[in-house]
């Protein structure tokens, strides 16, 4: 097993060395000087931005050494010092905002495990009933809702027309004057819309694959040795066909993640929750290209994580992946 | 069965091809359909609801909103046409060259994608735009430079088991070159798998289009786009429900024309690629 991690751990070197090489292009993305076009564009100019603009890009060397020296930063953690007004380094301004997308992410992936996975096998196995068409109606609508639209309608519904949840940050007003028990009923009021949008995209997804995987699953020979030796519908569906339906939904959470993540950009700037997404916006809007780009690889590497613990947790799972 | 009968007999691809001609019916003629101008600023007017001179209300500047509306299908119809023209050209083009050829060539292609789809494509799209301005045509384009990884993927798989078929063996013995063995008889042989992608992608490039624009990164105003109307509608959501309801009613039902007809063609091209 460790042995298997390690492999994975290893393969992923390259596409991390590929991932910074992207990032590093896309810097050099503008036409002309970067310094130039930057700060032609960004009306708060100055002679100081230039100067550091050329400081952190090393804009007098050739470009590989301006990679190599870039690279050196980064795995000593520097991502260079935010261009906004409070001067700090961009490393530690995602790092305060982190906690707060994962924790939004985890719990969106929980959701979408617990409402996904029992509508595609229910569907699955009563094919072609009156459940199995309404959800594959609501999946088919759930893949073409733009989920910025449907926050706007939630925020409507619940925030505005009845009043019962809370439509923008993460706290109240009051929050510092409630109990603990308050406080938490507060934070969970504050995150029941956000974690629904951000879970929203993905459970179409899973669903479906679930409900196909599951139909598959139902045809194999073992399910009709189950069938055969008299074991209970029961028993037969939820011990021998869902175990074996669930594995590759593994992957399939993995593939899910940096739709998750990029995700984030819209619903915590809809929301107005203070996480990576919402910083990552106002670092486009104010052309803030350090934290930029920061949070650009963050985001790839984040990525990269997800799917190592996918592959890994589907390794733990199936022994015949980590023995061929 | 042919084509045209199996899906004239799909009644939710025919309602899909429905919606996707209506929509072009609609940008088409958009200054004979709309009420009134779009850019017709009425200040007496402002925020009005529904009524029978302004059928959807009017926007924060007394802007009829029907009437961007319509303005703004043209918008999301050109925008998911070429940016998913610039996706499918190159994950055509990379696809067919990986499966073909095989071997280092294709390794590097597909190492290529991988490392493309690390990026939560959100964050690669953002990313750019920052160092660009804001234009139309830059968001065709960079939609399109980020959204080729999994045509190209498809075209590879479709290479890589007709490349052995004995119609290409056979090219190859009468001396065909690799570029006519490509694109003379491999590639019509593709087509069925590309067309569906490229609608199902215009799709998803209209999404991401008024994403963009909502988030005020797209289509800049005052050029109407149905995203830039739904960000109308999040500053005044307390006092205007039909600024938001509406736009992204229209984006919800053409993209959901658009997959209608994806899946339609899918289904009556090639019933192996059924799901």
């Amino acid at each position: 097993m460790l042995k298997y991690i390690l492999k994975r751990i290893f393969f992923m070197i390259p596409l991390l060395l590929g991932i910074t090489i992207i990032c590093f292009s896309v810097m050099r993305l503008a036409p002309g000087s970067p310094v130039d076009l930057e700060t032609q564009l960004n009306p708060k100019s100055s002679v100081e931005m230039k100067e550091r603009l050329k400081a952190l890009y090393e804009l007098d060397k050739p470009i590989h050494q301006q990679y190599w020296s870039w690279l050196k930063k980064l795995s000593r953690g520097d991502l260079g010092i935010s261009f906004a007004s409070d001067h700090r380094p961009v490393a530690a301004k995602i790092l305060e905002r982190i906690p707060i997308t994962i924790l939004l992410e985890f719990l969106s992936l929980l959701i979408i495990i617990a409402v996904a996975i029992p509508i595609g096998v229910l569907s699955a196995v009563h094919q072609d009933s009156l459940f199995d068409k309404i959800t594959g109606v609501f999946v088919f609508i759930g893949f073409a809702v733009p989920t910025f639209w449907l926050a706007l309608l939630l925020m409507i519904f619940f925030g505005i027309h009845l009043g019962w949840l809370p439509i923008s940050g993460l706290r109240s007003l009051n929050y510092e004057y409630l109990t603990p028990w308050g406080q938490f009923v507060d934070l969970v009021k504050h995150l029941v819309l956000p974690v629904f949008i951000s879970a929203f995209g993905g459970l179409a997804g899973l669903s479906r694959y679930m409900r196909a995987n599951m139909l598959e699953v139902i045809r194999q020979d073992y399910i009709m040795t189950a069938r055969a030796k008299g074991l209970s519908e029961r028993d037969v569906i939820y011990k021998h066909a869902l175990r074996n339906a669930l594995l590759p939904a593994i992957t399939i959470l993995g593939l899910s993640i940096p739709g998750l993540i990029g995700g984030s950009v819209i619903f915590e700037t809809v929301f107005a929750i203070p996480g990576m997404g919402q910083l990552f916006y106002m670092a486009v809007m104010a052309r803030d290209y350090p934290t930029v780009m920061g949070i650009l690889l963050i985001g790839a590497i984040l990525t990269l994580v997800g799917n190592l613990i996918a592959d890994v947790s589907y390794a733990v799972a199936d022994p015949r992946i980590r023995i061929s | 069965m042919g084509f045209w009968e199996t899906f004239c007999k799909n009644k939710l691809a025919l309602t899909g091809s429905g919606i996707v001609l209506l929509l072009f019916l609609v940008s088409l003629f958009a200054p004979w359909f709309a009420p009134y101008d779009p850019g017709q600023i009425d200040l007496k007017n402002v925020l009005m609801p529904p009524s029978m001179d302004h059928w959807l209300g009017t926007d924060q500047l007394g802007r009829d909103v029907l009437s961007r509306m319509i303005w703004g299908a043209r918008i999301s119809l050109k925008v998911g046409f070429a940016a998913t023209g610039v996706s499918i050209v190159i994950g055509t083009l990379l696809g067919a060259v990986a499966g073909y050829y095989g071997g280092w060539v294709d390794a590097v292609i597909m190492r290529f994608v991988d490392i493309m789809l690390c990026f939560p494509t959100f964050f690669l799209i953002l990313a750019v735009i920052a160092f660009l301005e804001p234009s139309i045509w830059n968001i065709m384009i960079i939609i399109g430079l980020t959204g080729w990884m999994g045509v190209t993927r498809l075209v590879r798989a479709d290479f890589i088991s007709l490349r052995e078929r004995d119609f290409v063996q056979a090219a190859k013995v009468i001396g065909a070159g690799d570029l006519r063995i490509i694109f003379g008889h491999i590639l019509p042989n593709a087509m069925a798998s590309i067309l569906v992608a490229a609608t199902l992608g215009i799709a998803g490039a209209i999404l991401t289009e008024s994403a963009l624009s909502f988030l005020g990164i797209g289509v800049q105003p005052p050029t109407p786009s149905w995203g830039n109307i739904l960000t109308a509608g999040k500053d005044n959501i307390d006092i205007a429900w039909w600024l938001s309801l509406y736009p992204g009613l229209a984006i919800l039902i053409t993209v959901v024309g658009y997959n209608l007809l994806g899946e339609g063609i899918r289904d009556s091209l090639d019933p192996r690629l059924k799901k």
